[in-house]
């Protein structure tokens, strides 16, 4: 498959609103390394900064019900497959109201609703799991999709038009039963691993590099190139921030789970 | 079938399978070589593939990481998968799935979704396999919230709990003793089902009590009918299940001599529990 060999026809809007989509993980992520640096996040916490072309793009691609099983940087493939900023963010903050009532944290989301499978703490462990969720999706018509590995090569992971073509042309060929692709998306973490990794061991020319075809510029300039105004982008950033300080200010204002109140049960009944 | 009939081990656990497959389309089956002629290496599941079809029950490529991560993938998108680790030993390679993503998610994801799975392995010593293909991981996964283990005793039991493992929303761990597969006993009543974490009293007695699990159960039988001989009545207690444990099978007795012996020196957490509520005097 070669990047570019599905040229997409759809309206620039479509793309618009995928850009808005990129720049809400974005912001999401700011607002976990600013909460997290306030200790209103615990443990620890992967950020998924620079990467966000490759969920969005790869779940632009899937419909509502076909499944995902993601990674511990996981909060960009939830957000892309649907679920609630607001759960999401409450979530990160082990509230009450997050999308698993607190008890998954930062790196074991599940959101069954949106097709989420979950999102693994172990290295590859999405892949596995999402070979058993394609068993059900292959009668249902649905498709699965493992995430795992932080950057590889091959296709521009950086470009959401190249990761959404790919995408596309993936899911199509899983629907119609010809079999699994493998795509290679190259993308580049703007933070260290997690909260205890300064990535100090990367080249600073690397880094700048790779800040300069930053997902975010790249899909800008490209909606420029298609005709879309600086207002009508204003007005999505605008939006999307509006959007994650909801959020913020919903999850700092949600109740903890009451311990008391807690009936955990061991079993399914 | 007629209440006398007699059902080999191996048949039982084949007939259960069949029985549930047939009765729940969600149900799929899979393993390494489950669906070849000879059904497994203990040739237990033969002409299952053929009966159901290759979408429903099929061979896997030798890893055991896949085929249980596969296992709970289609678990929690709406199947049943009952799978076949070959060896209990080579649970080893099956514990991240398990222990990580299968017995939690139902906590985790704040009871969004249950996991009905089972894993079924051959086990025990006595047939010569070596150090890695004899032992019993049962007590590898005991201390596992969110797992259960079934460990039946009989063809009847085989039947039976396998039956209920399949429909339980929880992951299941089913072992199978390898000195069992070829036994023939009593078949059960058609159509039974035996919900899991209740123990049975697999014999009577007044003067001693035998608590065990699966092949240490006819052995238990063996030993009392000895004991017998010598006028001493033995009681057998079956827990079928090592967890949840059914303590409250484990009888009180009113005798300050009475003597509870489990009969596996495995278990030692049902002794220290049992000894903590005061159930008797416990002997190794």
């Amino acid at each position: 498959m070669t990047v570019g060999a599905t040229v997409s026809t759809e309206a620039p809007a479509a793309y618009l609103a995928r850009y808005g989509l990129m720049l809400l993980i974005r912001l999401f992520e700011t607002e976990m390394q600013r909460l997290f640096l306030k200790g209103e996040v615990h443990g620890t916490t992967h950020l998924c900064a620079g990467q966000e072309a490759v969920p969005v793009g790869v779940c632009s691609a899937l419909e509502p019900e076909d499944y995902l099983a993601g990674t511990y940087r996981g909060h960009g493939h939830a957000l892309a497959k649907g679920t609630e900023p607001d759960a999401l963010l409450a979530e990160m903050l082990g509230r009450a109201t997050g999308v698993c009532g607190g008890r998954a944290g930062s790196m074991n989301v599940i959101d069954v609703e949106h097709g989420l499978v979950g999102c693994f703490g172990i290295v590859g462990g999405s892949i596995a799991a999402a070979t058993g969720a394609a068993l059900s999706a292959k009668r249902e018509g649905r498709v699965a999709v493992a995430t795992f590995g932080d950057g590889a090569t091959n296709h521009d992971g950086n470009d959401l038009w190249a990761v959404r073509d790919a995408a596309v042309e993936a899911v199509a060929r899983a629907r119609s039963g010809e079999g699994p692709t493998l795509l290679e998306c190259q993308t580049y973490r703007h933070h260290g691993h997690s909260k205890a990794d300064p990535a100090k061991y990367r080249p600073p020319e690397e880094v700048e590099r790779w800040l300069s075809r930053d997902p975010l510029n790249v899909a800008r300039e490209r909606l420029r190139q298609l005709g879309v105004s600086d207002d009508e982008v204003a007005g999505v950033e605008e939006a999307t921030k509006l959007r994650i300080d909801r959020a913020v200010q919903s999850a700092l204002g949600a109740p903890y789970p009451d311990p008391m109140a807690e009936h955990a049960t061991e079993f399914a009944p | 079938m007629s209440a006398d009939a007699t059902l080999e081990f191996r048949h039982a656990i084949r007939e259960a399978i069949i029985e549930e497959m047939e009765r729940d389309e969600t149900v799929v089956f899979f393993g390494e070589d489950v669906a070849a002629e000879q059904g497994g290496v203990f040739a237990v599941t033969p002409g299952i593939q053929e009966r159901f079809g290759a979408g429903r029950v099929f061979d896997t490529p030798i890893s055991e990481l896949a085929i249980t991560g596969a296992a709970f993938g289609a678990a929690v998108t709406g199947l049943r998968p009952i799978i076949e680790i070959m060896f209990g030993d080579f649970m080893g390679l099956s514990m991240d799935s398990l222990v990580n993503q299968s017995a939690k998610y139902w906590y985790l994801s704040n009871e969004q979704r249950s996991v009905p799975l089972v894993v079924r392995s051959a086990v025990g010593g006595g047939g010569r396999f070596g150090a890695i293909h004899s032992q019993t991981h049962a007590t590898w996964f005991q201390a596992i919230a969110g797992l259960k283990i079934v460990f039946p005793s009989s063809p009847a039991e085989a039947k039976g709990l396998l039956k209920g493992a399949i429909r339980d929303d929880n992951p299941v761990i089913f072992l199978e003793h390898k000195r069992l597969y070829s036994v023939k006993a009593l078949a059960p009543e058609a159509g039974e089902v035996i919900p899991l974490g209740r123990a049975r009293i697999a014999r009577g007695g007044k003067d001693l009590t035998i608590v065990s699990v699966g092949k240490g159960v006819p052995d238990a039988l063996e030993a009392a009918e000895r004991l017998a001989g010598e006028n001493i009545d033995a009681e057998v207690i079956d827990l079928r299940t090592l967890r949840p444990l059914d303590l409250d099978a484990v009888p009180v007795q009113p005798d300050p001599r009475g003597r509870l012996h489990p009969g596996c020196g495995r278990h030692r957490r049902g002794r220290a529990r049992a000894r903590r509520r005061g159930r008797g005097q416990v002997t190794d």
